[in-house]
């Protein structure tokens, strides 16, 4: 895309199509002989990763949408079956909502880069400008996408998020309307966001070809921020770059990795393993973690039209930085001032992603504002300020100067950053305090399950103590719908062979029909059936329960957690501790006292829970002593009913878990030694250049 | 992309049977696909909505406005959160009224903005009292 290729294919059928289309030439001159700043560091390499995460999106996104039904009734539990069912439907369906995580790390990754060596300067306005309008069409895929599980998150989040239009003056109203397809969100509204999330990807596949056509024609910024002048400020892309962004790739597939199989659920929210309720709002809604800060400032607004502006503002002015910022020095390497404040931007952004995530209530929103005024300050202030005010340090003459004089003093310390720390640090500790105080009910015991940990495997008996308790005593109220007698005998289950779940199937009356008479009628239960719910509808759930319908057990342990909190929730990203659901389920069956203490008041009907959240629980306590007799000579206590049944319960929400964290090694062995050879090559290749 | 004839003829009025509904309690209908509280409120809701003043609310509104007169201890309100949609919590809050958890707003017995971010009242919908005990929602 740099002018006509010189490039000739020495084949003769490729000469025929060249002649006639010069599109090898155009992959030549763009991708093989395109001359690329010698100097470029590894931040470079998230043009690539960004790439290969579309690609990644788009793959498993087709794949997946040939599975997916959009329809309000079915939505829900066909990303089930997916899981479930779809050979590898559970990889493809961890890769695609963890790939767009990884897609947000990469692209902030990517902005920052840019914000930090000056990259949307001139000539390179419109390239920045292109990178904004794709940013933006992320965030609409990314929350389209996020409602099509149609979980309680998802219909709630397109509650909130659609109507945010309806504060636009006069046509709000209409806007939302059009987004809705009716009257509420409802199935309408789910059949276009997928229509509309099969759409953008594509239009962000274009928009992407114009960003790299931008690129090469203006050329690649680098960390000095001079342009290259002579040959020797440059490399061909092919090998140098295309090696790099290899080995980057490879690294931040090792992320990617680490999340798809071994904490698939670590980004997401619990409440999305409960089915869309439009009566019910969950306690907090949270968006997605990429777009926390957006929220934060929409939140910290009082007034709702104010709050929608700023929030959509706080996106749009990044298109008029080329402006905002008129320094003529691009990097900060050179601006001592601007680095200063680039680190204290970063941090605001992830306080006020902390807050997003936070109760909208006392110092959450005082600090919200704070960050707000903060991060428009930046944008509006200290930019436009320091391109006026700031004495630059003289940037090399060329490239190859810079590369060749490469001092020692990578980077001093940046006392600002500590202070900017130290404040963030300081803010967490006391928000904690706060959160802690205002929490009711107790933290459930981290128990030690024989499924935990990057080898965890399912206890067998205990699997098959659990079905029992689950089977003479759960099932008296609570449904297993999304497991079927067939996943009895499947590996990586309680292990019991085919015959002998055909044969538990056998024991339950299902009800089948019509038959040619035109009447439903009840016979024995086969494999493929799945386990009969107790009541006929949520109503007659309702009804039988006191006005509280017992929950599907099928994704319990998934659909349930805890708030684990600042710091635990970064420690818990290193163990891979992500069994908050089993510990709480456990902790509930074991929660039960006889007497609510003082100051305590349950209502009738409801019983004291210590660890359920506001302690008045609708179900009786439901385990005692002896009630269920083990074959194989296990303690008929509680405690092992309870830690049995939810091993049970984990399984039924994860069928698969024992093939993700198997598949997960052998991945993680393969990347790595892939990632090493990509490093010698790379060293290899480059051992000239520096 | 407008609502299609179906949805629209789904959205045709509903009739409320309030006879079952004790004084004090409250129930939630859907019309719309919208939840609608129909609150039976008791002597004390109705004199603390009555007693605010209007002029100092956020969205001033009478109380007498948001009901069907001879009918004042029937509030019926379209159970969405003026701010960003979410479903109120009746009987919770400061206000003996409703009480919004997703981001704090505080509605009183009359479904009244009274604190928080959410800028309007919980809107009444279209509705009239074909009996004393039955109303028709549209």
């Amino acid at each position: 895309m740099s002018g006509p290729s010189d490039y000739q294919p020495s084949n003769p059928a490729l000469q025929w199509i060249e002649r006639r289309l010069p599109i090898f030439g155009l992959i030549h001159s763009s991708f093989v002989a395109y001359p690329t700043p010698r100097n470029l560091n590894y931040w470079w390499t998230f043009g690539a990763i960004l790439s290969f995460m579309l690609g990644v999106q788009i793959l498993t996104g087709v794949i997946l949408a040939m599975h997916y039904t959009p329809n309000a009734d079915l939505a829900f539990k066909s990303v089930e079956l997916i899981v479930r069912d779809v050979n590898y439907g559970w990889l493809l369906r961890n890769m695609h909502a963890v790939g767009a995580s990884m897609f947000f790390v990469a692209v902030y990754v990517h902005m920052f880069r840019g914000l930090y060596y000056g990259s949307y300067k001139e000539p390179r306005e419109v390239l920045w400008i292109l990178g904004v309008i794709i940013y933006l069409l992320m965030m609409a895929t990314g929350f389209m996408g996020y409602v099509l599980p149609w979980g309680q998150m998802s219909f709630w989040g397109a509650t909130v998020i659609t109507n945010l239009f309806s504060a636009i003056p006069y046509v709000g109203e209409s806007i939302v309307t059009l987004l809705w397809g009716g009257y509420s969100v409802g199935n309408p509204t789910l059949n276009r966001f997928f229509s509309l999330h099969y759409l953008l990807p594509f239009v962000i596949a274009g928009v992407v070809v114009l960003h790299v056509w931008a690129l090469h024609v203006a050329g690649q910024n680098n960390p000095d921020g001079v342009e290259p002048k002579t040959e020797k400020d440059t490399v061909p892309f092919t090998p140098h770059a295309t090696i790099k962004d290899m080995f980057g790739v490879a690294c931040f597939m090792l992320l990617y990795a680490w999340f798809i199989f071994y904490m698939p659920n670590y980004l997401g929210d619990a409440d999305n393993y409960i089915p869309a309720n439009p009566g019910v709002t969950p306690p907090h809604i949270v968006p997605e973690w990429y777009y926390l800060p957006f929220y934060a400032i929409l939140r910290s607004i009082p007034n709702k039209l104010a709050g929608v502006i700023a929030m959509f503002g706080a996106i749009i002015i990044l298109a008029f930085l080329p402006w905002l910022d008129s320094a003529r020095t691009k990097s900060s390497k050179y601006r001592p001032l601007a680095k200063q404040f680039f680190w204290i931007f970063v941090v605001v952004c992830i306080l006020l992603g902390y807050l997003g995530a936070q109760p909208p209530e006392g110092i959450y929103v005082i600090a919200g504002r704070v960050l707000t005024v903060c991060y428009f300050a930046y944008f509006l202030i200290v930019l436009p300020l320091l391109a006026r005010i700031e004495k630059p340090r003289p940037v090399p003459n060329s490239i190859s100067d810079a590369v060749l004089a490469k001092t020692g003093s990578r980077s001093t310390p940046m006392v600002s950053t500590a202070i900017a720390l130290a404040l963030a640090g300081s803010l967490f500790a006391g928000s904690i305090d706060s959160a802690k105080a205002s929490e009711g009910s107790d933290t459930p015991p981290a128990n030690k399950w024989s499924f935990s940990g990057p080898f965890g495997k399912f206890d067998r008996g205990a699997l098959q103590r659990g079905l029992k308790v689950y089977k003479e005593v759960c099932a008296n109220c609570h449904g297993l719908s999304y497991v079927a007698f067939r996943n009895l005998a499947e590996a990586g289950g309680p292990g019991y062979s085919v015959a002998q779940a055909a044969a538990f199937a056998s024991e339950y009356k299902v009800k089948d029909g019509p038959n040619d008479a035109g009447d439903m009628f009840e016979r024995p239960g086969r494999p493929a059936d799945y386990f009969p719910s107790p009541f006929p509808n949520e109503q007659a759930a309702r009804a039988a329960n006191g006005g509280a319908a017992p929950p599907d057990l099928s994704l319990i342990t998934k659909a349930r957690s805890y708030k684990r909190g600042f710091p635990w929730f970064v420690f818990d990203f290193f163990t891979q501790y992500q069994e908050q659901g089993p510990d709480y389920v456990a902790a509930v069956l074991q929660g039960y006292e006889e007497k609510a203490p003082e100051g305590v008041t349950i209502p009738e009907g409801s019983y004291y829970n210590k660890y359920f959240p506001g302690h008045a629980i609708k179900m009786p306590k439901p385990l005692s002593d002896g009630q269920v007799t083990f074959d194989d000579g296990a303690p008929a206590t509680v405690a092992q009913y309870a830690k049995d049944v939810t091993t049970f319960l984990m399984w039924t929400a994860e069928p698969h878990m024992e093939a993700r964290k198997r598949l997960g090694f052998q991945v993680f062995v393969f990347l790595i030694i892939f990632a090493g050879l990509m490093y010698f090559t790379k060293k290899k290749v480059w051992a000239d250049s520096h | 992309m407008n609502p299609d004839a179906s949805t629209i003829a789904a959205g045709a009025p509903i009739e409320v049977d309030l006879s079952p509904i004790a004084e004090g309690q409250d129930i939630k209908v859907f019309w719309r696909g919208k939840p609608i509280y129909i609150s039976h409120r008791t002597k004390k809701q109705i004199d603390e909505a009555r007693a605010v003043n209007v002029a100092s609310l956020p969205d001033p509104q009478s109380d007498e406005a948001r009901v069907k007169s001879g009918h004042e201890q029937w509030l019926v309100v379209i159970g969405i959160c003026t701010h960003l949609g979410c479903i109120p919590i009746a009987h919770e809050g400061s206000y003996d009224g409703f009480f919004c958890p997703c981001h704090g707003s505080q509605y009183d017995s009359s479904g009244r903005i009274r604190q928080g971010p959410a800028p309007a009242n919980l809107p009444v919908p279209p509705y009239q009292f074909v009996s004393d005990t039955k109303i028709q929602i549209g």
